[in-house]
């Protein structure tokens, strides 16, 4: 065969040489470095300043991190077997930790708000997951009774008897509907609150001599820690949303009054600070109620916390209004949508998916914004971390609470994020 | 061309399906449309056009009350046009309208943009609901779509679901805003044939267009708008052939380009 090569052509390759891999330069790790961190002079620069940051926080925390002790009585012990090299002391977290997650609450009833949480998940779920089943929507709503009588305990014919208020609203509302939507629509608000300030506290009496069953009660002043963030943030969360759409609704108002009402309450709220309104709702409010009454200082904050983030939320949502073309609005009347049924079908699934962004935002900033408590004597996470550093055994103690604390609020809040994103993805219908 | 009329045997006998009399219109100071009177019967197809800005869209969105006219009368199908909410919302479920922009809802997808209306306002079945509005998708040639959204298909295709959207209402009467105007040329004729079809079914039909060959084809009468007025109006033959004011005479020929 050569030899015919040879008469004919100078040189023709007759084996072919087996492919080899791609220059080391130019695969993998190598090239993603080269093109990520080392691609100009200005790269090159940053990459190296980020390198020199980054080893020296680790050659000062990493020690203080892998020296941590995490049995021991009191600072001193800690400073004892750490023997004077640094190191963290996560004793605190070991001899507290209960503490800063449950307050005063009393240990051996521990099991309620971990119940109530667990079944604040299942509430949850079906609201954050389409796949959930519909039907557990039904637990959803009867949850925040459920979760009520949990923490608080008392006498279970109370939460019953008021969220009876409810189903007895909507039975007047069905006897009065042929007198007309608006003379319904009074009665409908108008029953259950007739039922809750008079019929609900005696009814709950009297089916608690009969049957008497309940909890033992626990009083608002031993709820504290991260679980008193937790019921502050969740509820405010859970009521902000609605508050929030039906002030943005107002706004956007055609009738003079519910616009100017509207417009007013948002720009106030979003003019005052929030601790005003907190220091308001555990100070002024004493002044103003009658004599005598209890009005519980957690519900009281839930309220100022509540109305503070539902006039962001409106702002954000307005936003979202704003952004819907007019089309939209003109279709749902040329089919004959009324108002109210155009904003539940097509506007406002439209403007609070635009909203997201901004609402789980104003979520995150009241859920830390809870913290604020502290300054009116709720033992929050933070509360109890002055008690314990007042404790002589941890007096000097820092950096270990307050990271465990913002760990806590970490894992909520980039939950929360993550969710978001989540949802927009899921929600996405344009351009699979 | 065809002429579609030949099907559906349409005239004066025909019982009054909208009548506005002396009717004007204002934003804020400005005079759009003036001392408006037309009579449509059932079955008739009229085209309107004129120049923009002449009042057209505004003229067909008082039949459905998407506008408030300042005086005279609007009658719908016997239901005067008031501010009563109950006859407003009776007018807009017997009145079904197709728009420039489709604006279709993008958050829902073909099938529940086509029975949305029907299952919250007319009270019909889910099931049922959703039996027509097949039927109406499979009227329109897109069937095949129905579990998408909106904004996975092409803008001919999306004004066809707007049409089978209002179709799913059973109305009465159907009003088209410029339907074809924001497709590209390519759509155009899907749509025209769609609506086309709608006509030979004997639908009454206001159409808003500058699609002068659907208005010869289709139309029993044109009417030209200008500055807020109804010029002239005729049927689609001496329209063209005759048309009897100076300014029609212009937009025509700007229109059809001789
Ligand atoms: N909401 C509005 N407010 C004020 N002027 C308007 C409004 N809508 C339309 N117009 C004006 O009314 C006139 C008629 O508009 P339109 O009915 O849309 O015209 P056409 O559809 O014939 O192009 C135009 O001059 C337009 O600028
Ligand atoms: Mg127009």
């Amino acid at each position: 065969m050569s030899d015919t090569h040879a008469e004919t052509v100078a040189f023709v390759r007759d084996t072919m040489l087996p492919p080899e891999p791609p220059p080391v330069t130019e695969i993998g790790a190598v090239r993603w470095v080269r093109e990520n961190l080392f691609s100009g002079w200005l790269n090159v620069l940053l990459t190296l300043g980020a390198v020199y940051v980054i080893v020296w926080l680790l050659a000062h925390i990493g020690p203080w991190l892998l020296n941590s002790v995490w049995n021991a009585g009191s600072l001193a012990e800690c400073r004892q077997i750490l023997d004077g090299a640094t190191g963290a002391c996560f004793a605190v977290i070991r001899d507290r930790g209960q503490q800063l997650l449950y307050g005063f609450y009393p240990a051996n009833l521990y099991w309620r708000p971990n119940l109530a949480l667990l079944l604040m998940v299942v509430a949850l779920a079906p609201l954050l997951f389409p796949r959930v089943p519909r039907r557990v929507l039904w637990f959803s709503a009867v949850y925040p009774a459920v979760a009520y009588w949990l923490l608080w305990g008392g006498s279970v014919w109370f939460p019953v008897s008021v969220l009876l208020g409810f189903p007895a609203g909507y039975l007047a509302w069905r006897v009065m509907r042929p007198a007309g939507a608006i003379l319904s629509g009074i009665v409908a608000v108008l029953v259950p609150l007739l039922w809750w300030a008079v019929v609900a506290g005696p009814l709950a009496g009297l089916l608690q001599s009969i049957v008497p069953l309940g909890l033992r009660p626990v009083r608002s002043d031993q709820f504290g820690g991260f679980m008193l963030s937790i019921i502050i943030g969740v509820t405010g969360i859970a009521l902000s949303l609605p508050l929030g759409i039906v002030l943005a609704l107002g706004r956007r108002s055609d009738m003079f009054l519910i616009k100017t009402l509207s417009v007013g309450f948002i720009e106030f709220i979003r003019g005052v600070p929030l601790i005003t309104l907190l220091f308001t709702a555990s100070l002024l409010l004493n002044y103003f109620l009658p004599p005598g009454t209890n009005f519980d200082i957690i519900l009281r904050v839930i309220i100022m916390v509540t109305l503070f983030a539902a006039a962001y939320m409106a702002e954000v949502i307005r936003g979202g209004l704003a952004a819907l073309p007019r089309g939209q609005y003109e279709a749902a009347d040329a089919l004959g949508l009324d108002y109210w049924k155009a904003q539940r079908l097509v506007i406002m699934p439209q403007a609070l998916k635009v909203s997201i962004p901004g609402i789980v935002n104003t979520f995150i900033g009241l859920f830390k914004d809870t913290t604020l408590v502290v300054f009116i004597g709720l033992l929050d996470p933070i509360g109890l971390s002055n008690s314990i550093r007042a404790d002589t055994n941890w007096n000097g103690i820092y950096w270990e609470l307050f990271i465990f604390i913002g760990l806590l609020f970490f894992i909520f809040c980039f939950g929360m994020s993550r969710y978001s994103q989540h949802l927009e993805r899921r929600l996405k219908t344009d351009h699979h | 061309m065809n002429n579609v009329q030949t099907s559906a045997v349409v005239d004066d006998a025909n019982p009054v399906a909208i009548q506005i009399r002396a009717m004007n219109k204002w934003y804020g100071s400005f005079h759009v449309l003036r001392d408006i009177d037309m009579t449509v019967h059932r079955g008739e197809r009229i085209v309107i056009c004129g120049p923009s800005g002449s009042g057209k869209s505004t003229l067909i969105r008082c039949i459905n009350r998407l506008e408030e006219h300042q005086s005279g009368q609007i009658i719908v199908d016997g239901t005067e046009l008031t501010s009563d909410l109950k006859n407003i919302d009776k007018v807009r479920s017997e009145v079904g309208m197709v728009f420039q922009h489709f604006n279709l809802f993008p958050h829902l997808t073909i099938l529940e943009n086509c029975t949305l209306a029907p299952i919250w306002v007319r009270k019909v079945p889910r099931r049922e609901a959703e039996e027509i509005a097949m039927h109406f998708l499979e009227k329109v040639r897109i069937p095949e779509q129905a579990n998408k959204y909106p904004g996975q298909l092409s803008g001919g295709q999306q004004q066809r679901v707007a049409i089978a959207r209002a179709l799913c209402m059973r109305p009465r009467i159907m009003l088209f805003d410029e339907p074809t105007s924001a497709l590209d040329p390519e759509m155009i004729k899907e749509v025209l044939d769609t609506m086309i079809e709608l006509a030979r079914d004997g639908m009454t039909m206001i159409c808003v267009t500058h699609e002068m060959g659907f208005a010869r084809q289709v139309a029993n009468r044109v009417i030209f708008m200008d500055q807020g007025q109804i010029v002239e109006q005729n049927a689609p033959e001496e329209f063209f052939a005759r048309p009897r004011s100076e300014r029609t005479r212009l937009f025509l020929s700007q229109i059809l380009g001789h």
